[in-house]
């Protein structure tokens, strides 16, 4: 192997496994250390420059950082459990001031560049917060009355609560978006002859989709297309549901309709899924939540028809299945052969998936559509066929979640800025990183390296007898300062990098002698998959790199295991040369401005 | 010195040994020496090396004197039984503990001071006497906690870290062991724990006095150019005469070597040390031979390792002085105070 090249930034970029695995970026051990110091301004800054939406996302986000989260892969124990990135983030956002000084400042002096948003979607509203400094002027399209997409027409009240969403969309609106609420966007083609200089489609994925089984059109007055349903109820023009209540479907959206019919006026409702409830697209935890408050999830089920006498459904039948799994480890599933399921119910609301659909834009001005009906995307510059029409979020590539559309609006930004400065927009900007290293005296540090045992703590939950009552109550009530404070001490500060130079060390064997967890071994140079499996513990997660020094004085080299290091700094204390440093490497996504144009200096890169 | 204490989590993959313990539990309290210090990687090898064995750490005691070395008991066995005796007097401690209770295994830690310098007399009848023990002493070559005098182990003709040079000959302590009778000699270097851990094990399982001077570089004080303790000083004159590669009953030979390049050498117990000679003509249980290497390889500026002698057939203190096979702390009344009529028998026979 050959010595690591810590100067690549994505190289220490890596071992912060929740920043690397955010699709923005977040650079999360930073505003966890500031929520511990009780500076939450702070933190909710850097949430907000690399997230947009810290307060809706401290509820609601699908947390891909928790599950890659160092924590969850140490602990001692049976139960393996992340830090609780999200709710931090919720406790960043709760306990700031006023924060709308820090806010970033427009010129008054326009730049004459005009871009127009269709659709007012966590996707549009990043594309416009990260224009508008700039000089911009951003015309946002919405077709509901308004700002903030499914954040707010889907989302229930009881996981996000409408001030919050306020709040936030208002940062951005305030930057001078100019939003043409209530207009639905006919025709793409009419929005380019507008002359706007480019495009961004953040229209989502807005239709639900159906389930064709016989009684679905006799039965259709109590069967509801669960997006569609839980936007009237957050619009308040739904407001009750029959008693009996069959939710269909095992992904988000099936546990925000079953929750929302229980607050309803749903008194026996159940989730009917097909699939096993393991393999349920829904989050963990919002399964839970879900059983929680006191609905069954029944899987396996295979829906064939709705009941209806009169014109009335009356309920619904099932065949139950199992999971098969073909020699390609490919799961079929087949009917187990028992009888088939009955249940009665009043309501059905379908939440078996959710589909793009352009209608409006028209398939004779130059963008491309694939085999699947999907606009032809580049991934990494969100750009369309047309080059000024730019596409991200759930209009990109599917439905995902609020933190990609806004790490796609990121992205689209600095496209629409470069390609409007004239450049290349294939040749993407690197990372900002600064460097600290936190020595302060022999022992000391500037971050608190000391590791907390603690298992992970639970947010408090409104009790079910209130929460279940009223739509609007929110359910989770979010961490004390206290134990905010205990929860963001369990972090283990990833980003302090342990940096190695070869040549301070005289290879005395302290820094492995201390280290807790076995990560540094001194041996001979080999291929990585020999040199796995020869450390002082084998190096088992592939997808956790090895850090190589250059030849030392006896031609061995250091090797160290990113993998489960606790980023404690007993090496750095025991290393008699400091050939051993523990710095912090913070690293910044560079957003649309001079620092996304390369004519511009570049931050240097460490 | 560190003001954390090590963090008790661990690598997913840390195992238990047969009596239950991981590596970790052998651990003791965080160390407060200079980062770096020698005695440290003595402290981890000491650690892995009972691990190894399966010992029970309530099985253990370890005894020590005064010096950085004499702290480290401290850092290891956590749950053992531990004396810390005045200056140099680790051996006489530890003999007494022993005739008491014969049926822990004895660790005595000392440093060059404690042992070639206020202890040396404790230190040549302990050997000679054949008292069952690990005697390790961590070998800076000079007093580290007094801040780098140097000591009676420091070559003539070394350089101090102020550049002052000793003119004093020195003491060789297994020079020293072999001529008082100590029936297992080693030394090795706190930087190779490949060779140390080993060793130290051998040494537990042997009866009798073993004594193993380690090379111990002190950091800060003895650890610069000139210095003959230093880590770059014993790497680049590091005559290693063998290696230990098994210490097992009857392990199988699983890797080839090369004819007569492997020595077995059998212990009392019937363990087998299997020895690969890195240097062809030596041999490990000729004491004579042992002593002329050493020597010869002294006056030429090298420092010799490995395992220097081992009596295959070697006795202890319990054994010269013929006790009874139960520890003396266990003996009862019944025992003690046999009664007047066996006064009589022992009276009769002086008559
Ligand atoms: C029930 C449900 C619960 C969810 N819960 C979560 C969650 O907890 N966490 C999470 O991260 N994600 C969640 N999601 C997903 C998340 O809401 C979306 O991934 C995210 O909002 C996508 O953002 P977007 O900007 O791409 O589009 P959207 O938020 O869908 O916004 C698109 C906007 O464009 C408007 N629009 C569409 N077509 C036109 C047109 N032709 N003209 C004008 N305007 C138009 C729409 O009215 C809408 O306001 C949930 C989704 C659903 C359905
Ligand atoms: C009776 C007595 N005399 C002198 C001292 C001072 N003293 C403390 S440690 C030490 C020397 C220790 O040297 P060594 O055994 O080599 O240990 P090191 O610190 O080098 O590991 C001396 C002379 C003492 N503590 N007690
Ligand atoms: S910071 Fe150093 S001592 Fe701590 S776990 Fe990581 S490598 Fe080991
Ligand atoms: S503690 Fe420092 S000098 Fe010693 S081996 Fe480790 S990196 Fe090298
Ligand atoms: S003074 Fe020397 S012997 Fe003592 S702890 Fe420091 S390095 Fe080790
Ligand atoms: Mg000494």
């Amino acid at each position: 192997m050959k010595p690591t090249d810590i100067s690549n930034p994505d190289y220490f970029h890596k071992v912060v496994d929740c920043q690397w695995a955010c699709p923005a970026h977040t650079p999360v051990p930073e505003y966890i250390r500031l929520i511990a110091q009780g500076k939450y301004d702070d933190a909710y800054m850097i949430n907000w420059e690399s997230n947009v939406f810290p307060g809706v996302l401290g509820r609601t986000c699908d947390r891909p950082c928790e599950p890659a989260c160092r924590r969850g892969r140490v602990e001692d124990g049976q139960t393996k459990e992340p830090v609780a990135i999200c709710r931090l983030k919720r406790v960043a956002a709760d306990f700031k001031s006023d924060i709308k000084a820090r806010l970033p400042k427009v010129p008054k002096q326009k730049n004459g560049r005009k871009v127009a948003c269709i659709g007012a979607g966590p996707a549009s509203l990043a594309v416009a917060r990260d224009l508008l400094p700039l000089g911009y002027s951003v015309v946002v399209y919405e077709a509901d009355p308004f700002a903030g997409g499914m954040i707010r027409t889907q989302i229930p009240k009881f996981r996000l609560p409408e001030a919050v969403i306020d709040e936030e969309v208002d940062y951005i609106l305030d930057l001078g978006v100019e939003l043409r609420a209530g207009k639905r966007i006919e025709s793409l083609k009419a929005v380019l002859a507008e002359g706007f200089d480019a495009v961004f489609v953040g229209t989502g994925a807005p239709r639900g989709r159906e389930l064709d089984v016989p009684g679905r059109k006799e039965a259709a007055k109590n069967i509801h297309i669960g997006i569609d349903w839980l936007s009237s109820v957050s619009f308040g023009h739904v407001t009750k549901i029959g008693k009996r209540v069959i939710v269909l479907g095992g992904g988000n959206t099936a546990m925000d309709c079953c929750r929302s019919a229980k607050r309803l006026g749903g008194e026996d409702v159940k989730v009917i899924v097909r699939s096993g409830f393991e393999e349920m697209k829904a989050s963990p935890w919002e399964k839970e939540d879900a059983q929680h408050e006191g609905i069954p999830i029944l899987n396996y089920l295979v829906p064939k028809a709705f009941i209806h006498t009169n014109g009335k459904l009356t309920g619904m039948t099932f065949d139950k299945v199992k999971a098969v799994y073909d020699d390609k480890g490919r799961r079929n599933l087949v009917p187990t052969g028992e009888p088939e399921q009955q249940f009665e119910c009043d309501d059905v609301l379908v939440a078996v998936g959710q589909e793009n659909s352009f209608p409006w834009i028209e398939r004779d001005i130059g963008l491309e559509f694939d085999k699947w009906d999907m606009p032809k995307v580049d991934t990494s510059t969100m750009q369309s066929t047309i080059p000024n029409v730019f596409l991200g979020g759930d209009a990109a590539f599917g439905p995902k979640n609020i933190i990609w559309a806004v790490a796609h609006g990121h992205d689209a930004a600095v496209s629409i800025d470069k390609f409007l400065s004239g450049e290349d927009i294939k040749v993407r900007p690197q990372p900002g990183v600064s460097v600290f290293s936190q020595k302060m005296g022999i022992h000391e540090w500037s971050y608190d390296n000391d590791v907390a045992l603690d298992k992970r703590f639970k947010v408090p939950l409104k009790e079910a007898a209130v929460a279940l009552k009223n739509i609007k109550v929110e359910v989770e009530l979010g961490f004390d300062v206290a134990t905010a404070f205990k929860e963001a001490q369990r972090c283990l500060n990833c980003d302090v990098q342990t940096v190695f130079s070869d040549n301070l060390c005289i290879e005395c064997d302290a820094c492995v002698d201390i280290c807790p967890m076995d990560c540094i071994t001194f041996t001979e140079p080999g291929e990585e998959k020999a040199l796995r499996q020869r450390l002082v513990a084998p190096a088992v997660n592939l997808v956790q790199d090895l850090y190589v020094s250059g030849a030392l004085r006896t031609q061995r080299v250091m090797v160290k295991d990113e993998d489960v290091c606790l980023h404690c700094g007993l090496c750095a204390e025991r290393c008699p040369t400091g050939a051993w440093d523990m710095r912090k490497y913070l690293i910044d996504m560079t957003h649309a401005g001079p620092k996304c144009r390369p004519e511009q200096p570049q931050r240097k890169a460490a | 010195m560190t003001y954390i204490t090590k963090p008790k989590l661990h690598h997913p993959s840390l195992v238990k040994n047969q009596v239950g313990y991981t590596r970790r539990d052998y651990e003791g309290a965080i160390s407060t020496l200079c980062a770096g210090c020698g005695h440290d990687s003595i402290t981890a090898a000491i650690v892995s090396a009972c691990f190894e064995l399966d010992i029970e750490p309530h099985k253990v005691a370890k005894l020590s004197g005064i010096g950085c070395s004499s702290k480290t008991p401290t850092y290891f066995l956590g749950n053992s039984h531990g004396f810390n005796t005045v200056h140099g007097r680790m051996p006489s401690v530890l003999t007494g503990a022993n005739l008491a209770n014969r049926e822990l295994i004895y660790m005595g830690v000392s440093g060059d001071g404690d042992s070639a310098s206020i202890g040396i007399g404790q230190f040549a009848h302990s050997m000679r006497r054949g008292v069952n023990m690990v005697y390790i002493v961590e070998n800076n070559g000079v007093y580290g906690l007094t801040k780098g005098q140097f000591s009676a182990t420091a070559d003539k003709g070394s350089k101090s870290k102020r550049g002052a040079v000793n003119t004093d000959d020195c003491i060789d302590l297994v020079m020293m062991a072999l001529q008082l009778g100590a029936t297992f000699v080693a030394r090795s270097f706190s930087g190779d724990k490949a060779q140390l851990v080993p060793i130290i094990k051998a040494a537990i399982l042997h009866r009798g006095a073993a004594f193993l001077d380690v090379i111990s570089p002190c950091v800060a004080f003895n650890n610069h150019e000139g210095s003959t303790k230093s880590y770059d000083f014993v790497r680049d004159h590091n005559d290693a005469v063998n290696r230990i590669d098994f210490i097992e009953p009857r392990a199988e030979i699983t890797t080839d070597y090369a004819a007569g390049s492997l020595q077995e050498v059998r212990q009392h117990d019937g363990k087998v040390l299997r020895l690969r000679k890195l240097s062809e003509d030596y041999d490990p249980t000729d004491r004579i031979g042992a002593m002329n290497y050493l020597l010869q390889r002294q006056a030429a500026g090298e420092v010799v390792t490995g395992v220097l002698y081992l009596d295959q057939d070697s006795q202890d203190l319990h054994g010269s002085l013929n006790t009874v096979g139960k520890s003396f702390n266990r003996l009862t009344e019944a025992e003690l105070i046999p009664g007047s009529a066996a006064l009589e028998k022992i009276n009769a026979t002086l008559r």
